[in-house]
């Protein structure tokens, strides 16, 4: 699971109304390289919860020097668009996952797949 | 009908391939749109017909349409037509001569290829027809190798193969510019593809679907129904990102029983994130997860600039989502075991496409389009059938025959506003939905004909149906 996908995911157990960001519980982490794309990047940043980016980043051990706010005028700073870039889609959660901020409840991932099933009294 | 000189654009010739005709004109349409051209025939335009006149484009947006399109096989600039060879002489004679002559002069090379549409002929007769067109002042040499320029005398025989008339009903003459991208069915066809399923979408179709759904660079792609991932895989081809969800743990990790014949289990790395690997794609990949398409997982916002999906309708793919109706035996601390599969119910029809339609209200970009099958009953159907909602313009709906009484429409729809809190309860007065009630009824119409006939004519929903 990269954390493009994390950021977009909230939870959805039946009377959850605080279910977003999703906690990582990382056993797994796996950098993959990934052609950097900038304007894929640029695209990607007004849909992003920053903070939960930036949060998620740093539970894996990933942040960097990643700011904690969005910087002005990004789409010509490339030195930023590289580092979220890095995190969008190269850090990768392998084996873990992720819980419910409100319920507790955990969804596992393997093999970096993330499985969301709820159980049939969840829903 | 000259190109007159007095026209400020020219006129483009498109050759369509004889295949899949209703899905031709959207998919043209829609790579027009990428370059926010109009679609705008000239003369008699026939949608059947193979050959198309486009009026107000440039060559940089044929090319650019044919670098995407499957539908279409050739473009061409448009010299002269006619409706006999003297009418098309006359035409080419009017054709403004230094709109010519850069691709006529001396030292330059050249060939001039004859095609005919519904008529075979043979070798003498082309160059015969050939022959003919030496009042065109061609001042290169003829280079049948590595030609600078080509030339296509395209001769239209009707398209009726009982019925060949002697002579064409109607001839072009044009510089060849472009060939559509016919080569990707071969190159991407799922026989060689690494990761399939009962039920992957043909290369072409897919092809089909991803430029109606307008997929292009630096897109973000949405599959919730993605199987083994063939619609990403076209997507991907484009330059969008994707990602995808399935219900069915094994299709997503890859397990279980293979697809292929002479095969009984799948390999290690039959999945998704291979399949876009095989095509050099898999930088485009972000991810697929196991997740129930009734009960979507991603925060409110449009993150999507496609949804481009092929559910199951219940013939070949069961169509399930998570819940029960039986109460379910827990141990007594509340909780389940680490194996527990969670039980799926039956999912209607009718309630998979309110939730994609509603879904693609909420989770796509403006301007974002949804793209899926809609399987019919044949003798039952009406337009009225086809799914609405207030924030989706429907922009095409192509119908793929699968048997005599059943086929599968491909919907295309565009965002063009907002969802409000009205809008999430639109379908429930909505009468469309009736043919699609109750779980299995699309299932009993698709079977209810098989008692009837032989069976033959359904031999073919083996390879699309679902």
């Amino acid at each position: 699971m990269k954390l493009l996908t994390h950021n977009m995911l909230t939870s959805h157990v039946k009377g959850v109304t605080k279910g977003y960001p999703l906690l990582i519980k990382a056993t797994e982490v796996k950098v993959n390289e990934v052609d950097f794309n900038p304007k894929f990047v640029c695209r990607m940043i007004p849909k992003l919860e920053w903070s939960a980016l930036v949060q998620a980043a740093d539970q894996l051990g990933h942040r960097e020097d990643l700011p904690g706010e969005l910087v002005p005028d990004y789409e010509k700073n490339e030195d930023f668009l590289r580092k979220v870039h890095r995190v969008l889609l190269e850090v990768e959660v392998i084996e873990g996952c992720l819980q419910c901020p409100e319920s507790g409840r955990e969804f596992p991932i393997s093999r970096g797949i993330p499985n969301m099933l709820l159980n049939e009294d969840e829903a | 009908m000259a190109a007159s000189g007095s026209k400020s654009c020219l006129q483009y010739l498109f050759h369509l391939a004889h295949d899949h005709l209703d899905f031709r004109l959207p998919e043209i349409k829609a790579l027009l749109a990428l370059r926010l051209k109009p679609f705008h025939p000239c003369g008699n335009f026939k949608e059947q017909s193979p050959f198309w006149c486009l009026d107000c484009l440039s060559e940089e947006d044929v090319c650019t349409v044919m670098a995407r399109s499957v539908c279409a096989k050739s473009a061409f600039e448009l010299w002269g037509r006619g409706r006999t060879h003297s009418e098309l002489r006359t035409s080419l004679l009017n054709y403004p001569p230094d709109k010519m002559s850069p691709y006529m002069q001396k030292g330059s090379s050249y060939r001039i290829n004859v095609y005919t549409f519904n008529k075979t002929l043979l070798f003498e007769d082309r160059i015969k027809k050939i022959d003919a067109m030496d009042y065109l002042p061609f001042e290169g040499n003829v280079s049948l190798k590595n030609p600078q320029h080509i030339f296509c005398l395209l001769e239209d025989y009707g398209t009726d193969p009982n019925n060949i008339p002697e002579h064409p009903n109607y001839i072009y003459f044009g510089r060849w510019i472009a060939d559509g991208q016919r080569e990707l069915i071969r190159s991407y066809s799922v026989k060689n593809r690494h990761f399939i399923g009962n039920t992957s979408m043909d290369a072409g179709l897919s092809f089909i679907m991803a430029n109606h759904a307008m997929a292009k660079d630096s897109d973000l792609v949405f599959d919730p129904f993605v199987g083994t991932g063939s619609l990403l895989v076209a997507c991907s081809h484009f330059g969008a990102y994707v990602c995808g969800t399935d219900i069915d743990y094994n299709t997503i990790h890859g397990k279980g029983r293979s697809s292929r014949k002479n095969q009984k289990w799948r390999g290690p790395d039959e999945n998704i994130r291979a399949n876009l690997r095989q095509y050099g794609k898999e930088d485009m990949y972000v991810d697929v997860m196991v997740s129930d398409a009734s009960k979507p997982v991603w925060r409110n916002a449009a993150l999507f600039d496609a949804i481009i999906t092929d559910p199951p309708y219940g013939i070949r793919e069961s169509t399930r989502r998570t819940g029960s109706h039986k109460d379910t035996i827990k141990s007594p601390d509340g909780l389940y075991a680490e194996s527990h599969v969670p039980v799926s119910q039956a999912y209607h029809l009718s309630d998979i496409f309110t939730d994609l339609l509603s879904f693609s209200a909420h989770h796509l970009v403006l301007g974002g389009r949804l793209v899926y099958w809609l399987p019919v009953h044949r003798p039952e159907y009406c337009e009225e059938m086809v799914p609405l909602h207030p924030c989706l313009l429907l922009i095409s709906n192509c119908e793929q025959t699968l048997s005599s009484h059943t086929s599968r429409r491909l919907i295309t729809m565009e965002k063009i506003k907002e969802p409000e809190e009205l809008d999430s309860l639109a379908h429930l007065s909505d009468p469309r939905f009736i043919p699609y009630q109750g779980h299995n009824a699309f299932r009993e119409r698709y079977f209810s004909g098989l008692n009837k006939r032989s069976g033959k004519d359904d031999t073919k929903s083996d390879v699309s149906g679902k």
